[in-house]
């Protein structure tokens, strides 16, 4: 099934004044459900225009975007439940945080989905145990936290909803190796636990290879590559020239291929790095 | 969206009137102000208005903008111009019950109107060719003599510079803060006034702590660069009187010399 799908999505900032901006144009995309998309795009290529499309943030100037077949600017759509279906966790998330425990605003997405107190409960329990927070954090105001559990808090909040698709604006900017891989290992749990279609914003070519199956590139406010990893990585040569990079492994065998060795274009991830070049190193013996 | 909405008026643009030095600015406004009130004859005015077409000409503010800066002030000309019609004793030209419009009134009304009307436009101009930080500068530059006093003069305009500086920064923050509630699904269109208040706290307790942490910030980076008040501070961006500040201070002088000569030798008195 398709979760997200995209008809020619345009969307223009500030139009009809001096300082109109095309920021997505005429994007055509269609994301199946329970996929783990990684997303990158150099700044200003329209990478948070467009996810601020998917649960209906902003309305786009031309263009349909339809979620699990749903127009979700048709006149009979509430826009509010798709925001509740599509999870969108902004870059910094912890400048949100206001409640005064952790737990009430874990609890804030949930309670405006008007449930029951037992299931708002529920559901900020779970979604705290996923990103690893203990029930001694549950009622400490969320500014007294360090900045990787702040983050955590945030992430939770917006988990607590259940979203059906989880959208993630560079969860991991700011933190350090450990908190990174820390959120991104949750993520990848959350994403095998429930099956939930997710959108990974990242810079890190490194982390959109460990975790992601298909890769979004977006450059000049269009679409362009969408398909699995190894199929992305391997044009390193187009990536690189759009000021984007590709994970340092991959380069190294571009360029052990530029002088002649015999291995695969689309070593993405360490593994497979190790075992092309021990299959590599035993047929030069052999 | 909320980043549609622009703070401040300036209108950038290369003409004389934006190069002029902002202190030489203020001052002209004033006398143009000045110039405005004591002109007691229709001709007067008439040079007020020329010397208006004038200067909105060199500056290249496209005319629409007159217009935006007089909406807000149309309710009180109107207001003046009818207590003025009323009010006024003298030859009546219309009498019903016991109100009464007189000649004298009419005149007055007009010429009121067109004074205030001319007095916005022109303080408007200012605004539009200054940008607010070079407003500030003038007026910290112009007030300095009151240090004497020990007013803090430039903790005040730094103060204004910071707080015009961050306006756009703390628009993007809570445009930011919104989105990022709206998409946890709260509903800041419906409900009643309690509830629409309640629904901003999820807003502004974010922004508050935002802009606390960015004065925070912004203390320690200007610390770091050894700033310590205005005492012995000099300028990057020296203000200095240039030709066409004289010629244009000249240019306003003689305006009003021709207002004072107007004045004294057409002298079609009006009633103030």
């Amino acid at each position: 099934m398709i979760a997200i799908k995209t008809e020619d999505l345009t969307y223009v900032y500030s139009a009809g004044t001096p300082f109109e901006k095309t920021a997505i144009d005429h994007i055509n995309l269609e994301i199946e459900q329970g996929e783990f998309v990684g997303v990158i795009g150099h700044t200003g290529s329209g990478k948070s225009t467009l996810i601020q499309h998917f649960n209906g943030l902003l309305k786009p100037t031309s263009g349909r975007i339809l979620i699990n077949g749903v127009d979700l600017w048709a006149k009979e759509t509430k826009i509010r439940d798709y925001r509740f279906k599509v999870g969108l966790v902004f870059q910094y998330p912890e400048y949100q945080l206001f409640e005064e425990t952790v737990y009430k605003d874990i609890a804030f997405g949930p309670a405006n989905m008007g449930l029951s107190p037992a299931e708002i409960d529920e559901r900020v329990r779970e979604a705290a145990e996923f990103v690893g927070l203990k029930p001694h954090h549950m009622q400490k105001s969320p500014f007294e936290l360090s900045g990787g559990q702040k983050r955590r808090v945030a992430i939770a909040g917006v988990l607590a909803m259940n979203p059906e698709i989880l959208v993630l604006d560079e969860p991991t900017a700011g933190l350090d190796p450990k908190g990174r891989d820390r959120i991104l290992g949750q993520i990848k749990q959350y994403h095998k636990a429930r099956g939930t279609t997710i959108l990974l914003v990242s810079h890190s070519m490194e982390d959109i290879a460990r975790y992601a199956h298909k890769v979004l590139v977006l450059n000049h406010s269009g679409v362009a590559m969408y398909d699995d990893v190894a199929a992305v990585f391997s044009r390193d040569k187009e990536i690189i020239q759009m000021g984007l990079s590709v994970p340092q492994i991959t380069r190294i065998f571009s360029r052990l291929r530029d002088r002649g060795y015999p291995v695969s274009e689309s070593v993405y991830t360490m593994d497979y790095a190790k075992q092309e070049l021990l299959s590599l190193l035993s047929g030069k013996e052999g | 969206m909320l980043r549609d909405i622009t703070i401040g008026q300036y209108f950038p643009g290369k003409s004389v009137l934006h190069r002029l030095d902002p202190r030489v600015k203020i001052v002209l406004t004033l006398a143009f102000i000045v110039m405005l009130f004591i002109a007691s004859n229709p001709i007067g005015l008439l040079v007020g208005i020329l010397f208006l077409v004038l200067t909105y000409g060199i500056s290249r503010i496209p005319p629409i903008m007159i217009l935006k800066s007089l909406k807000p002030v149309l309710p009180i000309i109107l207001f003046t111009s009818i207590l003025n019609m009323f009010f006024i004793e003298g030859t009546p030209l219309f009498q019903w019950w016991i109100l009464k419009i007189t000649l004298e009134g009419v005149t007055t009304a007009i010429v009121m109107s067109i004074r205030i009307l001319c007095l916005i436009a022109g303080t408007s101009l200012l605004t539009y060719t200054t940008s607010p930080i070079a407003l500030t500068d003038g007026i910290e530059r112009l007030c300095s003599p009151l240090n004497r006093l020990k007013l803090p003069v430039h903790e005040l305009a730094m103060m204004m510079t910071i707080a015009l500086r961050f306006i756009p920064t703390l628009i993007e923050e809570t445009d930011k803060i919104m989105s990022a509630q709206k998409a946890r699904g709260a509903d800041l269109e419906t409900g009643g006034l309690m509830q629409r208040a309640k629904a901003l706290i999820p807003i502004l307790i974010p922004l508050f702590v935002s802009a606390f942490r960015r004065a925070d910030e912004l203390a320690v980076a200007m610390e770091c660069r050894c700033y310590r008040g205005g005492e012995g501070r000099t300028r990057m961006k020296q203000l200095k009187i240039q030709m066409y500040d004289i010629w244009c201070s000249v240019f306003v002088g003689l305006c009003i010399a021709a207002v004072i000569f107007i004045n004294l030798f057409a002298p079609v008195v009006l009633h103030m």
